[in-house]
């Protein structure tokens, strides 16, 4: 059954190509939005058991893929399935010609299996290929922006993303001379053994997820590629693709006896703390709102890298409530900041203004995803920031909780900063025949909205299912 | 002069073709043999997964880098053919160089690492190999080769409006 996660937008994407030319734009909207809720509504039901994609044993044996499904590869299909939902609408709404339209659906979709992959594989050359797989149809989505803004970014995308791959070859290559093996288990035995070099091999290996998580001192790619890339293809990034490509691996290195490794500890706590607290820094300075957007992803995959290096099991949850809070606010807010570009044709903050009385839609769901990712209670982003601080505090991290505590009071300050030069005080002159955004670009920001503000009300009753929830 | 000093001369000269060839299709061409030649000499050392890892991962990178370079770069006239060959092989040069240097000097050293122990039994054939354990990541393979072939739709094709 795990196949199907692969094999069926696989088939989608080559019936796609096969149809007639008149239809094939729409046949792939379709099907890329099936496919997608299909994906949601499975990472929705697996805990409940409702769907048991393990229980199908004959044939998972039957095939000699080893694929496993967990809470975490859940919580990558939920994010997939929303943050690709909204790429499609935006998409949809923003994209000027058909062809390049029917290319993103097609790339998504290979993305969308390359983030499968990444969440069901269990050995760490495995994980390679289809971090590849998503790193290279983000490397084209990117280039369908056609400037020069885009192969700007496109081509340090690329730089960084080849350096990525020279640190995780090199890795697996190590691990493999020292251990014969390739899975995360013969790297965690090989690391507890007193002399191993096993620790190169993972420090190499973590390096390329750093690259491409865009955590600080890899994140040069980040924001131009980002701020370059088409808006739909944006959102698909920041919501989603970026997360399942670096983080969820250090999450799953959390999850494994490596997690409780003091070093391991030690480099984690180090690397999540540079990245939320440089990621903030630079937030700070940008006038360019999609910049903005994209530093502040760099500080907040900090914060979930951060929380991993409490090395405890409530880390592991708060670091994966705080990936699909991220995920959906950031989708939300490249919504907003795609609205506002269609309409405005800028995203230089400093000549807008006033923007939520002209799009109140607009202005209100990015009030609400704002606040959300600065942590400000009710809000979802309030709770899993409080439970990194508590997971730090409680494995006796009590410096990096203050740091992770103060680093929010940064993302208040920027957020505040983009509130008040965005949607707030006297619309100006240039802006005032400006209307709202279709609702292509409202509807699945103010949707994102209302299940941020939703899990924030709801945290305290869901935490407990979420804990008591085994894995 | 044995097969496999042959083979690592081989490798030097792919490498250093591909370093200073400003064409980009010899660039791919010599890229790909560099691969094919570490390849070969990973096979002959024993290494077979580390060398159908090579080789799965050269047909996926080649193309990559094929696209993205033609992407960023606009055609040139050949009036300054040899002059810019020149320039190129001036620069690199020392490449060669410093192969050599770390080659003797990792010779010399003894190696800091045990590498771990043979598998008892042999290794399977690579064919074998790679149909029967890395299915997986050949998929991955085909879907990278498949964003290729839409980067090239996306960079090359004109549109059929005339707009781009």
């Amino acid at each position: 059954m795990t196949i199907l996660l692969l094999f069926v937008p696989f088939a989608a994407l080559l019936i796609l190509n096969l149809l007639p030319r008149s239809v094939r734009l729409t046949a792939a909207v379709a099907a890329g939005a099936v496919l997608l809720t299909a994906e949601a509504v499975v990472a929705i039901l697996l805990p409940f058991g409702l769907v048991d994609l393990a229980g199908l044993t004959p044939l998972t044996n039957a095939l000699p893929f080893p694929l496993t499904v967990d809470a975490l590869s859940s919580l990558v299909f939920l994010c997939a399935g929303l943050a690709g939902l909204t790429a499609l609408s935006v998409c949809r709404s923003t994209m000027k010609s058909d062809r390049d339209g029917f290319i993103f659906v097609n790339l998504l979709l290979i993305a969308l299996i390359g983030m499968n992959g990444i969440a069901m594989v269990r050995d760490l050359f495995s994980l390679y290929v289809f971090i590849e797989v998503t790193a290279t149809s983000t490397f084209i989505l990117i280039a369908i922006g056609r400037g020069r803004d885009a192969f700007e970014g496109l081509w340090k995308y690329l730089i960084l993303s080849f350096m990525a791959t020279v640190f995780m070859l090199t890795g697996v290559a190590l691990l493999l001379l020292f251990t014969g093996d390739i899975t995360l288990e013969a790297a965690a035995t090989a690391f507890g053994q007193p002399g191993s070099l096993a620790w190169v091999a993972l420090l190499l290996y973590f390096c390329g997820l750093f690259v491409k998580a865009g955590l600080v001192p890899f994140h040069g790619w980040l924001a131009d590629a980002y701020t370059g890339a088409p808006a739909a293809v944006s959102t698909y990034m920041a919501g989603v693709v970026t997360k399942a490509s670096g983080i969820l691996a250090l999450m799953r290195v959390a999850q494994s006896p490596l997690g409780s490794s003091p070093m391991i500890r030690e480099l984690l706590l180090i690397v999540g703390t540079v990245s939320a607290v440089a990621g903030a820094f630079l937030a700070l300075n940008q006038r360019n709102m999609k910049r903005m957007l994209a530093y502040s992803s760099v500080s907040q995959m900090g914060y979930i890298v951060l929380a991993l290096g409490a090395g405890s099991r409530l880390a592991i949850v708060a670091a994966a409530l705080h990936f699909f809070v991220h995920s959906i606010s950031k989708a939300q807010l490249f919504t907003n900041a795609a609205a506002i570009e269609d309409r405005l044709g800028t995203m230089d903050m400093d000549q807008m203004g006033g923007l939520a009385a002209r799009m109140p839609l607009t202005g209100a769901s990015a009030a609400a995803a704002t606040l959300s990712v600065a942590g400000l209670p009710p809000l979802a982003g309030f709770w899993t920031k409080l439970l990194i601080v508590l997971a730090l505090w409680r494995s006796g991290a009590q410096v990096w909780a203050v740091i992770a505590i103060l680093t929010s009071v940064l993302t208040l300050a920027y957020f505040l900063s983009l509130q008040r030069r965005v949607f707030f005080g006297t619309v100006a002159d240039t802006w005032r025949a400006v209307k709202e955004a279709g609702p292509g670009l409202t509807i699945p920001a103010v949707a994102l909205a209302v299940i941020t503000i939703g899990v924030g009300l709801g945290f305290p009753f869901l935490l407990p299912l979420i804990l008591g929830g085994g894995s | 002069m044995s097969v496999m000093t042959i083979l690592l001369i081989l490798l030097v000269l792919a490498s250093l073709w591909t370093a200073t060839t400003f064409l980009l299709l010899r660039a791919a061409i010599g890229l790909a043999l560099t691969s094919v030649m570490l390849a070969i000499i990973m096979y002959d050392l024993g290494a077979g997964l580390a060398a159908v890892i090579e080789l799965s991962v050269c047909a996926g990178l080649i193309s990559v880098v094929f696209v993205s370079v033609i992407s960023l770069t606009q055609r040139k006239p050949f009036s300054d053919y040899f002059e810019r060959r020149a320039s190129r092989l001036r620069r690199f040069w020392p490449l060669p160089v410093i192969l050599f240097v770390v080659g003797i000097g990792l010779s010399l050293v003894s190696a800091p690492v045990t590498p771990a122990a043979a598998p008892a039994t042999p290794q399977p054939d690579v064919r074998t190999f790679l149909w029967s354990t890395r299915q997986l990541d050949l998929f991955g393979q085909i879907l990278i080769l498949l964003s290729g072939v839409f980067g090239v739709l996306v960079l090359f094709k004109r549109n059929e409006k005339g707009g781009e």
